[in-house]
């Protein structure tokens, strides 16, 4: 991909971002989203976050692993506890990160 | 009017900016890695630094900048990229919905210049203070203004800062895996009935059947499939 790609096709993530976060503070009379699209809005981010997050987890190297030697997929569920308990995003990637060092260390793949 | 500032009265306007940097200050501030591992990934996925850093200021999304960050790595088409970027910021119109009532009355110029800030942080502190904050005199906006502007700085500076580093930092410390962690810590949380537990673990499923399409098909199958499962599911 050549910059200039790479620059096009950043400002119309730009665009896109922008459009989403002004649409409703311009689109004067009408307040209120349908309500079909308010409530398929409300599952994006944990449908979109999942669909993201699980092959970083189980498919570390492109396939399907769900063995002990997974550093990563065990980091992860660390993490899971981690974030339902403290609610806190950066106590999350903290431990995850901790975790995940030390289960590298110990698979000797430093 | 309360335009004018007088001795006796502090502008109302200035101590609303103030607060609302006051207010955002936390929030920047462990946001501060986020940002810099945006730097990291990004030159990591090749990008050079002039568009790392352009990026953070045309974009302005954390989470859509770490993932567009991997796309363009694996040199996914164009028209995925953007795809991604509408359903990963979809939830920047729920923010836009919720706060719009409260800027209804502002001038086109300032409704238009707010929503550039509209971020996952700057919502947070300023529904919270529109809603919370019963004065009906008071400047909000000028509060909106400076939680936003106080992010604005907070993320170009960390990510310059983590550019500054990538180049020094070994493939070995795997901070790419941080992108996946922080949205375990975005994610779970949310997951507090059966519709979204659902839409969340079928969405799993689905991305990890669907890895194998090509052009990152496969999350948008499964972004899709877990919305589908949570609408179904509350309706029952």
């Amino acid at each position: 991909m050549s910059n200039t790609t790479i620059l096009l096709i950043m400002i119309g993530m730009g665009l896109i971002t922008y459009g989403l976060r002004v649409s409703m503070f311009v689109w004067v009379g009408q307040r209120e989203l349908p309500p079909y699209l308010s409530g398929a809005l409300q599952y994006v981010p944990a449908a979109v976050l999942s669909a993201i997050i699980a092959p970083e987890l189980f498919m570390p190297q492109d396939t399907l692993d769900i063995s002990l030697g997974n550093v990563r997929l065990i980091a992860g569920l660390v993490a899971v506890v981690v974030a339902w308990r403290t609610k806190s995003v950066l106590w999350t990637m903290v431990i995850g990160m901790i975790v995940l060092w030390i289960l590298q260390i110990i698979a000797g793949t430093v | 009017m309360t335009d004018t500032p007088t001795t006796k009265q502090p502008d109302p306007r200035r101590s609303e900016l103030l607060a609302g940097a006051r207010a955002e200050l936390p929030i920047v501030i462990g946001g501060i890695p986020f940002g810099m591992i945006y730097g990291v990934l990004a030159l990591a996925a090749g990008l050079p630094m002039i568009l790392a850093q352009g990026m953070s200021a045309i974009v302005f999304a954390g989470s859509a900048q770490f993932i567009a960050t991997d796309l363009f790595a694996t040199y996914t088409p164009a028209l995925i990229i953007l795809l991604t970027t509408l359903m990963v910021n979809l939830r920047h119109l729920l923010y836009s919905a919720s706060l719009a009532p409260h800027v209804a009355r502002l001038p086109l110029k300032w409704r238009a210049g707010l929503a550039y800030f509209l971020t996952d942080e700057v919502y947070a502190v300023t529904i919270h203070h529109y809603t919370q904050n019963k004065e009906p005199t008071a400047p909000k906006h000028w509060f909106f203004l400076g939680a936003g502007i106080t992010e604005w700085l907070f993320w170009q500076t960390s990510t310059a800062v983590g550019i500054f580093l990538g180049a020094r930092i070994p493939a070995s410390w795997s901070l790419d895996f941080t992108l996946a962690l922080v949205f375990i810590g975005i994610v779970v949380p949310t997951l507090r009935d059966r519709p979204h537990t659902a839409a969340a673990i079928s969405a799993g499923l689905v991305a990890l059947l669907a890895h194998d399409l090509p052009y990152q098909l496969g999350l948008m199958a499964a972004a899709f499939t877990g919305i589908a499962v949570g609408m179904i599911l509350e309706r029952r």
